[in-house]
């Protein structure tokens, strides 16, 4: 066996210590690193029950618009395809500074999320907007890739001028009981971001099980993740409402115990307003209105910024419009 | 980019159901006979709107001589018509006023809501479509009866004399009403005087559907107007729902007749979570199980156990939840929390609140915003309580947890069979073997496992001890209603 640097730097004690120095750093007491297997179980049936409670909210008037103009500025506007080229990721960022140019006012989207290839290119394209530049990395989707492998990878796109690195957790070891293992590649991970913030990818429809879930998030944040977000968008079922509420009760628990904030991103599946607002609802009574900005919560989707548009444009016109009055990207 | 540290607040604008498609009448008489006859007194009271003490309607107050002219009409149908009709035909006339209940839920949930001060959601989404499915399940049963009693020759008792509460007015009508008329019996019904609306909207229901006249007769009235339906000597049977104290004066007072009777009466349910319970759905039962319709539920968990070793964990989420629910107007479609169903009530609740304090115990509120007119109490929990507390062994029918901590398994059997009540339990744990051997040791009617507060037509539901006696629901609340030989 081979020990590299990053790999020594991915021994549980190592990663301790320096997850301690940065809990200190933070403002806040140390804290230790629990026993995974003992994460909270989690009953699915209350969890569909709770979840439904959030789905009766009626959210109308002002609180309705104030709520889509939160949706659209908590985008991820995401292109992640083989056939990505410059062109269509310059064209995608435009779009990200320009939602609605016929209607001012409106806010941009948070980000947009691309391969790392493309990272050059959409750092260029939105500069002075303040939209972030996002970055999938380590062999996204799938991650199965050894570690040297992801490092590099996650460095060409920090290298690139990456905000914020998106990465896959390896759920085939997860799947096998290696918890040490998914904690300390997130670790290794961590170190390599620098200054960009990681979102860990728990890829929830690979995980099936709430308990799954409710695991892997608690590994994610210990082991330094800025933010736990659900899926690729390659796999069904992605962002479920039952699967995002069991990640925010995750969330709420490790901000108690520590006192440190990580952010969500519920990302595939959530392609229109209403579900959008059900989830917003949902972050504001389970963590509480802190989250409600883009630096905590983000929805990553590629067609859902035009059905807030359109909602927009309904609510303040009272007619629906054609989708053709809506630029695709 | 939104700036760091700014403040967000996302208020939820108002949605309130609307009241348009209502139809209320100013002034509401007895329903006798299949019609709307006025009371012999010529005395009517006001039924008001909790949420804000404006009055909705006033309503007919029965005396003696209108219950005695319900139940000769009663009487009368059960001789004439109704015993006599093939059970087939009864099952046609339930059928038929579940569905007309089913086309008019909307209007029926928002009546709910203005008289009771209950939350739109839940008369929405619970109370109405419970009634309907009611009646629905016992249609049924209608012909099938020498199936729920095999080999026992089945028939009907004559004349139910029932009498209900005011915490879920259509719902225990149709609790009442829908087994009785299954098993071929005629009925004289008594809402409670501060809920008498939606049974009045269930009378001109049971006129649309045709059912013949006396079958149903519904008198509005007080604890007199009861007492003349528990008194009258041609009632075969008392179906009883409301206090333990009211209970006791109805069995003493049918004590030696021939009068058959089922009591549901209050509770103190013991709700136990055990350490490896998944701990954030333990904390939803815990609201379900004491907020739900603003605690006047008798099987309401109003007496929370939990393990000493995860007792903090649970307190603090259930304080962060507690925060999360939002007191208000029934009719908004997102409020938590309604309004007290009367002004006595929240006199009791706010007594016992005094009490609480008095005794020790430390109480917490949630911090939310309640309503300046009307009648509303917040959520309220207490800890530092002990057994020997009288806010730990008194029903209080409000929206008030007690808190108290266990070490073992048996220690919380021993406390939670420790009180006069035996009508509900919940615990909440991850094993099953915990399940069934806490299930099979509480002595309640009703033991919910990892849930609190489920209600299906097809579950008997019923107390030990002081919280009454015979079932209603399922197969068993047929037999409440008949003599088996």
């Amino acid at each position: 066996m081979i020990f590299t640097e990053a790999f020594l730097r991915s021994i549980p004690i190592f990663v301790g210590i320096n997850y301690q120095s940065m809990a200190k750093k933070k403002g806040t007491t140390t804290f230790s690193i629990p026993d995974f297997t003992q994460s909270p179980r989690i009953d699915k049936v209350g969890v569909e029950e709770r979840v439904s409670r959030f789905q009766k909210r009626s959210i109308k008037k002002e609180a309705k618009m104030q709520g889509l103009r939160m949706a659209l500025n908590m985008i991820d506007l995401t292109t992640l395809e083989g056939k990505d080229t410059p062109g269509k990721v310059k064209q995608m960022c435009f779009k990200a500074a320009h939602l609605h140019d016929v209607h001012p006012g409106l806010p941009t989207v948070a980000a947009v999320c691309v391969y790392p290839s493309m990272v050059a290119t959409a750092k260029k394209e939105v500069e002075g907007t303040g939209i972030k530049v996002a970055s999938v990395s380590t062999a996204f989707p799938a991650g199965q890739a050894p570690l040297d492998v992801k490092i590099t990878d996650t460095k060409f796109a920090v290298d690139a001028g990456a905000d914020e690195i998106d990465m896959v957790i390896s759920r085939g070891k997860f799947l096998s009981g290696e918890y040490n293992f998914v904690f300390d590649e997130i670790a290794a991970i961590k170190e390599e971001c620098g200054k960009a913030r990681l979102k860990v990818i728990l890829e929830t429809g690979e995980l099936v099980t709430l308990d799954n879930v409710r695991r892997a998030s608690d590994i994610a944040m210990y082991a330094g993740a800025d933010f736990i977000k659900t899926s690729t968008g390659k796999i069904q079922p992605a962002a479920t409402m039952q699967v995002t509420y069991t990640m925010l009760e995750a969330i709420r628990d490790f901000k108690l115990k520590t006192g440190i904030q990580v952010g969500m991103k519920p990302a595939g599946g959530i392609s229109n307003s209403k579900l959008a607002l059900h989830n917003l609802v949902m972050v504001n009574e389970v963590l509480g209105s802190e989250w409600l900005t883009n630096e905590w919560f983000r929805f990553g989707a590629s067609s859902l910024a035009n059905d807030v548009l359109m909602q927009i444009m309904k609510t303040e016109t009272g007619v629906y419009q054609s989708s053709d009055y809506f630029s695709i990207d | 980019m939104a700036k760091k540290n700014e403040k967000i607040n996302w208020e939820y604008a108002p949605a309130p159901e609307s009241t348009g498609h209502v139809n209320l009448k100013e002034q509401y008489d007895l329903f006798i006979d299949g019609k709307w006859v006025k009371p012999d007194s010529g005395k009517y009271f006001d039924s008001t709107n909790p949420a804000n003490k404006k009055k909705l309607a006033s309503v007919a107050h029965a005396n003696e001589k209108d219950v005695d002219k319900a139940v000769k009409a009663a009487r009368k149908a059960y001789t004439n018509i109704w015993s006599k009709m093939e059970p087939s035909e009864r099952a046609k006339y339930i059928y038929r006023i579940a569905r007309l209940m089913q086309e008019r839920a909307r209007e029926f949930a928002v009546i709910e809501s203005l008289d009771a001060g209950k939350v739109i959601r839940e008369s929405r989404d619970v109370d109405v479509p419970l009634a309907c499915n009611h009646f629905f399940y016992y249609a049924g049963w209608a012909d099938k009866l020498e199936y729920a009693f095999p080999n026992r020759e089945v028939s009907s008792l004559g004349v139910a004399g029932q009498i209900i509460p005011w915490n879920f007015p259509l719902l225990m009508a149709a609790w009442k009403i829908a087994p009785a008329l299954a098993t071929g019996n005629t009925v004289v019904l008594k809402p409670a005087e501060t809920t008498s609306l939606t049974a009045l909207k269930l009378a001109e229901i049971i006129e649309e559907s045709g059912l013949p006249a006396g079958v149903v007769n519904i008198v509005t009235g007080y604890g007199d107007t009861g007492a003349a339906i528990v008194n009258h000597e041609d009632v075969d049977k008392i179906a009883f729902t409301g206090s333990t104290a009211v209970g006791k004066i109805i069995q003493k007072a049918i004590a030696g007749t021939h009068k058959k009777s089922t009591l549901e009466l209050g509770g103190k349910s013991a709700n136990i979570i055990l350490d490896d319970a998944p701990l954030d759905q333990a904390v939803e039962g815990i609201v379900n199980g004491i907020f739900f319709n603003q605690g006047h539920v008798c099987c309401a968990g109003s007496r929370l156990f939990v393990q000493e070793s995860v007792a903090d964990q649970v307190i603090e989420k259930l304080k962060h939840r507690m925060n999360s629910l939002i007191v208000g107007d029934p009719l908004d479609k997102n409020t938590d929390i309604g309004a007290i169903n009367s002004k006595e009530q929240l006199d009791v609740i706010n007594s016992y609140l005094k009490i609480g304090q008095a005794e020790g115990a430390t109480m917490y509120q949630a911090d939310c915003a309640v309503p300046s007119s009307g009648y509303y109490c917040r959520p309220t929990l207490f800890t530092d309580v002990a057994q020997s507390s009288r806010i730990v062994q008194e029903e209080i029918f409000g929206p008030v947890l007690t808190i108290q901590t266990f070490r073992t398994v048996d220690e919380v059997i021993q406390k939670a069979n420790n009180t006069p009540y035996g009508l509900a339990a919940g615990v909440w744990t991850d094993k099953g073997s915990r399940i069934f051997n806490l299930t099979t040791k509480l002595r309640a009617g009703v033991v919910w496992a990892n849930t609190y507060n489920k209600f299906d037509p097809t579950s008997p539901f019923g107390g030990y001890k002081e919280s009454g006696f015979g079932r209603e629901g399922g197969l068993h609340g047929l037999e409440a209603y008949v003599k088996l030989n």
